[in-house]
């Protein structure tokens, strides 16, 4: 309730067309529109300079201050790809006399993951899931967890379609307690392991995440949580190539994103492989009832022609 | 090098307080303790607006230094964690003012610093925040309204838990209930390192309207009392000597 009063005071302080200059930097945004709230803050599509930016802000100054710090942690290690890349830092002052603190970021545009992949074909989500184990990869070898990972915080990005993380808020280092979390995500309300981070939660984490793709509506986890998932994964038709994988993810049993990336590239070699069989298959099939028909065809053909011999 | 404990009182309460002294006065002292006090507000499904009675609740963490929700019981999990772990950062970030006022002067706090220096003390706070030990003394009103409400609250404290514990520092939990039989408080669940093992159903409920929450909440202090805590510290030892 208090959280809802404080969202309601920010509504009423921001407005699309209004200006926000930085208290420190005294850079000026003008806010477009609203692009999502979350637990800690709302995000708002702004223009600075003729290009457009995201701009998160929130009256939770210490919490935005934690978040800024792993934007910039992320930054120095690997250039922009693991999360957007962060322009501005600064605190403003509303009219009525609150105060904020907000930071910019890079503006990513581009479609839910599970939009695309239901558009686009279900072979997209191992070509997604790769690209997410290489850039957990990259981030647990740096000394991170992601922690919140789910589809809010996923973006895919055009031409090449590609993953994008949007929101590395709940990032927490690893060995330390997880900063975020959702529940249908987190791997402690399935009560299939504890909430530090390590890179076994976010593998978790992941494969809840493509679970919710051919859920979208979630489910609770009723009186045998492990039981529930398995079904519900065994259940999921996009899945089944990679169920296997998804299972072991699930249960705890991989150490490292590179190791479940191994496997994974190995299902994903097989199937295409099977399916390539099968297209042969049924190439064949196709080809024999052509057979059928042009031998009749010609056998048609040459007792006509012994016929008209015959009428001469 | 041993780091200091935090101790939190986080109480639980559906309604307002009628019996004995103003509560808020006793979050005070417990504060001037070193004790920060929490409240959480549950609210009934039908109620929308905020309502009158609840203000308490608002009042009590104010004066103790704590952090306060209203929420349904739906939300409870989630935010017996925000509220416990905010009330953490708003302590430590308490002291880490408190240096610096020495420091840069009076009216300086960690929030008027450049938004980069803020950054670099925040992640001390944060550090401070995972490795410091914490002592937390969960204090649920059984007074008839909550009779539908326990086992929620029941599952949102062996959650909190969960959560905690992936700390790198201790963890300290008891849980009190009140009003007791002819105490304030009654003891439901000793200090111990974990709550998973709470089969503990919570005791009877009170039929009666009673709700002293302010006496509740002065008892609370005196269970932070050092020698059951000694005791406990001894019983966390045990396996690690046998480690050795």
């Amino acid at each position: 309730m208090k959280m809802n009063q404080e969202w309601k005071k920010l509504n009423s302080d921001i407005h699309s067309g209004m200006h926000i200059q930085g208290k420190w930097h005294k850079q000026t945004y003008v806010i477009k529109r609203k692009l999502g709230a979350g637990a800690i803050g709302s995000v708002y599509l702004c223009e600075a300079n003729g290009k457009l930016a995201a701009l998160k802000i929130s009256d939770k100054r210490s919490s935005m201050t934690v978040e800024v710090n792993v934007l910039r942690s992320l930054g120095k290690v690997q250039g922009n790809r693991l999360g957007p890349s962060l322009l501005d830092v600064d605190d403003w002052t509303a009219p009525i006399g609150t105060k904020y603190s907000f930071y910019v970021m890079e503006y990513l545009q581009g479609e839910s993951m599970a939009s695309y992949i239901h558009r686009h074909g279900k072979e997209w989500a191992g070509v997604f899931m790769v690209q997410l184990l290489e850039d957990l990869e990259q981030l647990h070898q740096q000394g991170w967890v992601f922690g919140d990972l789910k589809l809010d915080n996923l973006l895919i990005v055009s031409s090449p379609p590609r993953v994008r993380w949007v929101d590395v808020g709940g990032t927490t280092q690893t060995g330390r307690a997880i900063k975020e979390y959702t529940e249908f995500y987190d791997r402690g309300y399935w009560e299939m392991g504890s909430r530090r981070a390590e890179p076994s939660y976010d593998l978790f984490a992941f494969t809840m995440a493509f679970i919710h793709v051919y859920y979208p509506k979630r489910f609770v986890k009723g009186s045998q949580p492990e039981k529930l998932l398995f079904r519900k994964l065994d259940e999921a038709r996009g899945l089944r190539p990679y169920r296997n994988v998804l299972k072991k993810a699930l249960a705890g049993k991989y150490a490292s994103s590179s190791q479940m990336k191994r496997e994974m590239l190995q299902v994903i070699h097989d199937t295409q492989k099977k399916k390539q069989k099968t297209r042969k298959q049924i190439q064949q099939e196709k080809e024999a009832p052509f057979l059928l028909e042009a031998g009749g065809i010609s056998i048609l053909a040459g007792a006509y022609y012994l016929i008209s011999l015959l009428f001469q | 090098m041993r780091k200091g404990t935090l101790k939190q009182i986080l109480l639980i309460t559906d309604g307002c307080s009628n019996k004995g002294e103003d509560p808020s006065a006793t979050a005070s002292l417990a504060y001037q303790q070193g004790i920060t006090v929490n409240v959480i507000g549950i609210l009934e499904d039908e109620q929308s607006e905020q309502p009158e009675g609840l203000k308490e609740v608002e009042d009590i963490a104010l004066s103790g230094g704590g952090v306060s929700q209203l929420v349904y019981k739906q939300a409870l999990s989630q935010t017996v964690q925000t509220v416990t772990k905010q009330a953490m950062t708003q302590t430590l970030q308490g002291f880490v003012n408190k240096e610096l006022q020495q420091i840069l002067g009076q009216d300086q706090s960690l929030e008027d610093l450049e938004p980069e220096k803020r950054g670099e003390i925040m992640e001390v706070v944060e550090d401070m925040g995972e490795t410091c030990d914490l002592e937390v003394l969960v204090l649920v009103d059984t007074s008839a309204s909550m009779h539908d409400k326990l086992p929620t609250v029941k599952e949102a404290l062996i959650d909190l838990s969960i959560s905690l514990n992936a700390r790198i520092g201790r963890n300290r939990f008891a849980i009190f209930s009140f009003p007791g039989k002819r105490k304030d408080i009654q003891k439901v669940f000793d200090w111990s390192p974990a709550l998973d093992s709470i089969s503990t159903i919570f005791p009877k409920l009170t039929s009666g309207g009673i709700t002293p929450t302010g006496p509740a909440i002065r008892e609370a202090m005196y269970q932070f009392g050092k020698k059951s805590l000694l005791r406990s510290f001894r019983d966390e030892d045990e396996p690690g000597m046998e480690e050795a």
